[in-house]
């Protein structure tokens, strides 16, 4: 019971934390990208105050809820997008030997499907706005979230397939080396179809702050618009520590067992890094091209990585 | 067959345990139930419909729950994937772009709804009397893994291999008929491709001008 305790409590903290360090990555390294120099001041050396500076101005801002709106709905929203993604730490296996919040017997199951919750988040805040252009924003997420929902879930099928587990523990121990040139299609898909899951650039489009004003959250201020940003780098964390668990073999790497839990987190930080890097470089692209890349090219593209990993995994088995 | 099942799940004997000595998973079973019937009651009497659907939310999502404490993980799981990530999103999605007031919709009323009660509460009574005279003294033991996904994908590709293929002939014919019927209205009128942007020509010349003023 306190063991249980103590791991929901650790999944917790580093829910709180590790985004905000994403956060303060990915200030920097715009800056350091784009050259520029507003998140460099605060704080001096290298503006290391802005995150801190960015939590002080959510923090004393108003929290505003629109007169027309349907005030319950509209409060609950940024829990219902946040809370899917403390579910989703809970089982995202760090090292060997039960490093994991829980072990879940239909772990990539569970992910993916607790994942797919977060859209209630975003239709919730759109719809109770009371605002047009937030019901629009939040109809366009949901069309994109759910349209991309279903090449990242055959791509995670490919690896489930490959390891003949659904436990992420288990695909882990079935893991070699050679894994990664095999699945590379599919770490393809799942890391492109989470991104646009995520709404991040180049898929933001129903987001867009100069397209329809931030989408669903245009009517929300201060704590409330915090957490929906917080669980955008959630959202970030958990897309690039599952990445790196089914597709880049998470704890494996030269050092010894005991150290994994390094691995780990190394291979999701560089996969956040690719994350901002995506951001900063590509341009956005249009919701008419959204929806055909994601039925037109991810999903015949993990077809065949289906395709290709039951081919392999039979011709292996004889 | 069903010996197999069985051993999969645990031993049908009469039972030797009284129900006046619960264990904690059985009051928080019945704890959950409740709240999945008090979820579903809202949700049938809202008057704001995007309540109701939100309603519905909490009740297949305390399903899953109950799904969980049965020791049946995946068909939870399944539970959680298909009806709150996608039935529910769909039905939301649906009622938004239709009508969706914020507030009390009384049009929503419907007037056949003591015989919606009727029907619903005989549906209720033969599934109850069916279920507990079917499984009246049986006592099934909840071990953990019962309802894993090896013992649930051993079972189904063991023994329910046919009617497996036959659903899933069924969806494929619906998938197929879906596009058939989207595609339809293709032919009908001239589109602008999508990807190129396009002015409208004017109709005729009186109205080039404004065209071109905008």
């Amino acid at each position: 019971m306190l063991d249980t305790l103590l791991r929901c409590l650790a999944a917790l903290v580093v829910l709180l934390t590790f985004p905000l360090i994403i956060g303060q990555t990915e200030h920097k390294v715009m800056a350091h990208m784009q050259g520029r120099l507003g998140p460099m001041y605060a704080g001096g050396f290298h503006g290391w105050a802005q995150l801190v500076a960015d939590g002080v101005k959510f923090a004393q801002k108003e929290e505003i809820v629109p007169a027309g709106a349907d005030r319950r709905v509209f409060q609950l929203a940024p829990a219902v997008a946040l809370l899917p993604y403390l579910l989703v730490l809970l089982a995202i296996p760090v090292g060997p030997n039960g490093f994991v919040g829980e072990a879940i017997d239909a772990g990539i199951f569970f992910v993916l499907a607790v994942m797919g919750i977060g859209v209630l988040g975003s239709l919730m805040a759109g719809w109770a706005s009371a605002n047009k252009f937030s019901l629009l924003g939040g109809l366009r997420s949901a069309a994109q979230l759910m349209s991309y929902e279903l090449p990242m879930l055959l791509a995670g099928a490919s690896v489930a397939m490959a390891a003949g587990t659904v436990s992420l523990p288990g695909i882990l121990d079935q893991f070699h080396w050679w894994w990664i040139p095999w699945q590379a299609i599919g770490a393809f898909v799942f890391f492109t179809a989470g991104l646009a899951e995520l709404q991040r650039p180049p898929f933001d489009m129903p987001v867009a702050d100069s397209e329809i004003i931030f989408g669903a959250y245009t009517e929300y201020t201060g704590l409330r618009f915090a957490l929906f940003l917080l669980s955008e780098f959630a959202g970030i964390l958990v897309l690039c520590a599952l990445t790196a668990v089914l597709f880049l073999g998470g704890w494996h790497g030269p050092l010894p067992d005991s150290l994994g839990w390094l691995w780990t987190l190394l291979k999701t930080f560089a996969l956040a890094f690719v994350v901002i890097w995506a951001r900063v470089t590509f341009p956005r692209l249009r919701e008419d091209q959204l929806m055909r890349f994601a039925w037109t090219v991810l999903i015949p593209l993990a077809l065949l990585q289906l395709a290709l990993t039951g081919i392999i995994k039979v011709a292996i088995s004889q | 067959m069903t010996t197999a099942l069985l051993a999969a799940t645990g031993s049908l004997s009469p039972a030797a345990r009284g129900f006046l000595s619960p264990t904690g998973v059985e009051i928080v079973f019945v704890l959950v139930g409740l709240a999945v019937l008090g979820a579903a009651l809202i949700s049938v009497t809202t008057k704001q419909l995007v309540h109701a659907a939100l309603w519905l939310v909490v009740a297949l999502g305390g399903l899953a729950i109950e799904f969980l404490l049965l020791t049946a993980e995946f068909v939870a799981w399944v539970q959680v994937l298909i009806y709150l990530g996608s039935v529910v999103v769909l039905v939301l999605f649906g009622l938004m772009l239709t009508r969706a007031p914020i507030g009390r919709s009384p049009d929503a009323d419907s007037g056949n709804r003591w015989i919606a009660l009727g029907v619903a509460l005989a549906a209720a009574g033969t599934l109850v009397t069916l279920v507990v005279d079917a499984f009246r003294t049986s006592w099934i033991d909840l071990s953990a893994g019962g309802g894993s996904t090896a013992a649930t994908g051993a079972s189904l590709f063991r023994y329910w291999v046919l009617p497996f293929e036959a659903l899933s002939v069924l969806l494929l014919a619906a998938l197929v008929g879906a596009i058939v019927i989207s595609r339809t209205g293709k032919d009908s009128g001239a589109r602008p491709r999508p990807g190129k942007l396009r002015t409208r020509r004017p109709v005729d010349a009186s109205a080039a001008p404004q065209q071109q003023e905008r």
